[in-house]
């Protein structure tokens, strides 16, 4: 659709990663592009790799396969110290917690000057002075602040300092872990309409990382559902919202809390089990299936998915060929269940047809 | 305020609001500077506020009043096998066998939601999931049938499908146990979800108490406008979020007036200087504001939560609601 004409700025290309080497992937084949200007959002639940993803991206992990470009150039892999040194210059950071990522020991003029000094980016001490202070008004703190440390500010605070620290650089990509899940719900109104202005006004791009459906809704051009590592859909945010087609993500957007007490008491919760895929003959892809709208499956799914999205409704909900009521199971010990949960269904299906012969059985006596 | 049998009420307000500091009051868990400077809390015909020492309080904390809080690995010892945290507590309150102690902690692990607890009875926390975690400190606070189970955030720390669990294995545990829910969280989507009532706590105060419906449909405190308004799902068209500008008042100095003043765009005049009383709106709605006098002009609140359930019906789309 519209995306063909607009610049893609950061591009994931199969990208796996694993801590060690011989250690179990915690990315998978991961592929995806942020267009300039925009903002992508990866969304999954804690240990889904999107932190990892993120951190892949500034070079703090390293990729055991698969390509990461930005600008069209490839910023993964080994990198002169002077490549090293664009991609610090122009992809920034916002963390989590903004209390562990401000050094307590400086003052604010320095954590917000010092990307300006490690890359000369002022004419003078004037124009860095100049430079800070303006970023600062625009964070919403004042001048006398930058005398001050990180511990004397409140959390928001503290989060517009990481904010303006990130912004300072100008960067054309700011990669934001989380930057609102520690903070109150009104000062996190605060902190997200801050990071809108500056999309407004330097037009820069975001990766927002979260796992807060709800906000990320509202904030979001794009956004890329992840599932134990493998991205499971991608699609523009009111087209996911309005068309989820991956059964996890259903199952995701039917958890968000709904403020509505009438709502929220009636609804009906979908539960993903991954055991519903049955990808022994025919492996798993992500495809586009119509507007730029990817989803994770194998080919029979997405036919099925194309012809619902057609449509405009929902794939119907599947469930696992055996009973399943509790996936729940930790990981660790997901095998032996899943095996005892197969005799279970077994033994139903035997019970079932016994109860069908019986019956059988009664009509032929009368 | 009054908790019923039975029911579930949920405290609402920003950080510092005082909603901790309120209910480790009633489970005697106080800092040891804090202290019940005025006022009674009644439970069974009993004062806690009068209770002193930890010999009195024992009696009545884990027996009787429970709390599960925010952080499940915070909350259990880490170098303690699940089970033998699950029996130290029924032990120390039913004095029972340890064979029996453990033939009760099962019973309660399998309740939780714990598939094959008899094989995870001896493991440690850190082999568990978040989830799972805060599974068995539910599981540990309803292990001698408490009156009132006091809920500290614990759902803030985990995924929102785990959250969905959690939240439901509460309320159906509470249909079992018959115990009386206090839910402490910021998150109004989970105040829809599990509370019958609602108190709205702003600066150490209650500035508003009222049904669930009620507090939703037709809410009556500026504050209680400006908390639904910054709900995401009612973002402008531009993703412009409603914010609710400056802080939270210092409760160190006297604070002159009605608290949230300061940053109240509907402030009367006499809210600088008079702190308004309880109003009551409705048998089982109180507000705190001077808005509800009948000498206040007429304010309607903000257009963006009216019809608030029409709203939020459009956009959160059919298919979860389907039958």
């Amino acid at each position: 659709m519209a995306h063909e004409d607009r610049e893609v700025l950061l591009s994931l290309k199969n990208v796996d990663i694993s801590y060690g080497k011989g250690k179990p992937k915690v990315v998978k084949n991961v592929s995806f592009d942020i267009f300039r200007g925009e903002t992508f959002s990866l969304v999954g639940e804690s240990g889904s790799g999107k932190t990892t993803i993120g951190r892949a991206i500034i070079r703090v992990n390293s990729c055991s396969a698969g390509e990461i470009l930005f600008r069209g150039q490839r910023i993964s892999g080994k990198l002169s110290r002077e490549q090293e040194r664009q991609v610090v210059r122009h992809i920034q950071m916002v963390f989590q917690d903004p209390g562990a990522s401000l050094n307590e020991r400086a003052t604010v003029e320095y954590i917000v000057s010092e990307g300006l000094y490690n890359f000369h980016l002022y004419e003078n001490e004037e124009d860095r002075r100049r430079k800070v202070e303006r970023i600062i008004g625009q964070v919403g703190l004042l001048p006398e602040h930058l005398s001050r440390y990180p511990h004397e500010f409140s959390g928001g605070q503290r989060q517009r300092i990481g904010l303006a620290r990130a912004m300072v650089m100008e960067p054309e990509l700011v990669i934001a872990d989380e930057p609102i899940s520690a903070l109150d719900v009104s000062i996190r109104a605060q902190v997200l309409n801050l990071m809108k202005q500056f999309q407004r006004q330097q037009g820069v791009t975001y990766l927002f990382i979260a796992h807060d459906l709800s906000v990320v809704r509202f904030i979001s051009d794009r956004i890329g559902v992840i599932y134990k590592g493998e991205i499971v859909e991608i699609a523009e945010a009111e087209e996911l919202f309005a068309h989820p087609m991956h059964p996890y993500t259903r199952s995701l957007i039917s958890a968000i809390p709904i403020p509505d007490p009438l709502l929220e008491k009636n609804k009906k919760l979908l539960r993903y089990d991954p055991a519903i895929h049955d990808y022994s003959v025919d492996k798993p892809y992500l495809e586009d299936i119509g507007n730029g709208h990817f989803v994770f499956g194998n080919a029979a799914e997405l036919e099925e998915y194309r012809l619902c999205r057609g449509r405009g409704d929902a794939p119907p909900l599947k469930t696992p060929p055996p009973a399943c009521e509790e996936p729940i199971v930790p990981s660790k010990q997901g095998g032996r269940t899943l095996a005892k949960k197969l005799a279970l269904g077994v033994g139903a299906t035997v019970a079932a047809a016994a109860a069908a012969l019986g019956i059988l059985l009664l009509l032929a006596i009368v | 305020m009054d908790f019923y049998e039975k029911e579930s009420v949920a405290i609402v307000g920003e950080s510092g609001s005082g909603k901790s500091v309120l209910t480790k009051a009633f489970s005697g868990m106080l800092e040891a500077n804090g202290s019940i400077s005025a006022g009674s809390i009644e439970f069974e015909g009993q004062d806690l506020a009068k209770l002193k020492g930890a010999r009195a309080w024992n009696r009545i904390r884990g027996g009787k009043i429970a709390t599960v809080f925010q952080d499940p690995m915070t909350s259990l010892n880490p170098v303690l096998t699940i089970g033998a945290q699950i029996t130290a507590v029924i032990r120390a309150h039913q004095g029972c066998s340890a064979a029996e102690a453990r033939r009760r902690a099962l019973q309660i692990m399998e309740k939780v939601g714990i598939s094959d607890a008899a094989r995870r009875f001896d493991d440690y926390p850190f082999r568990y999931s978040g989830g799972m975690r805060q599974r068995i400190v539910i599981a540990i606070a309803l292990s001698c049938q408490p009156r009132v189970l006091i809920c500290d955030e614990p759902t803030t720390a985990l995924d929102v499908t785990i959250q969905a669990q959690i939240l439901r294995l509460i309320k159906d545990l509470q249909k079992e146990f018959g115990y009386t829910i206090i839910f402490i969280t910021h998150d109004l989507g989970v105040v829809a979800n599990i509370a019958d009532r609602v108190a709205v706590l702003y600066a150490g105060q209650i500035v508003e108490l009222a049904t669930t419906e009620e507090l939703f449909y037709d809410p009556r405190h500026p504050y209680t406008w400006a908390l639904l308004s910054s709900l995401p799902q009612l973002a402008a068209a531009d993703g412009e979020l409603y914010a609710i500008t400056g802080t939270p008042p210092s409760l160190y100095s006297p604070i002159q007036g009605d608290a949230f003043a300061p940053r109240n765009p509907y402030a009367l005049k006499i809210d600088t200087l008079l702190e308004p009383p309880l109003f009551s709106v409705s048998p089982t709605h109180f507000a705190k504001t001077w808005l509800l006098d009948p000498r206040a002009p007429k304010v309607q609140p903000p257009e963006a939560i009216r019809q608030l359930h029409e709203k939020l019906k459009a956009s959160a789309g059919g298919e979860v609601f389907g039958t």
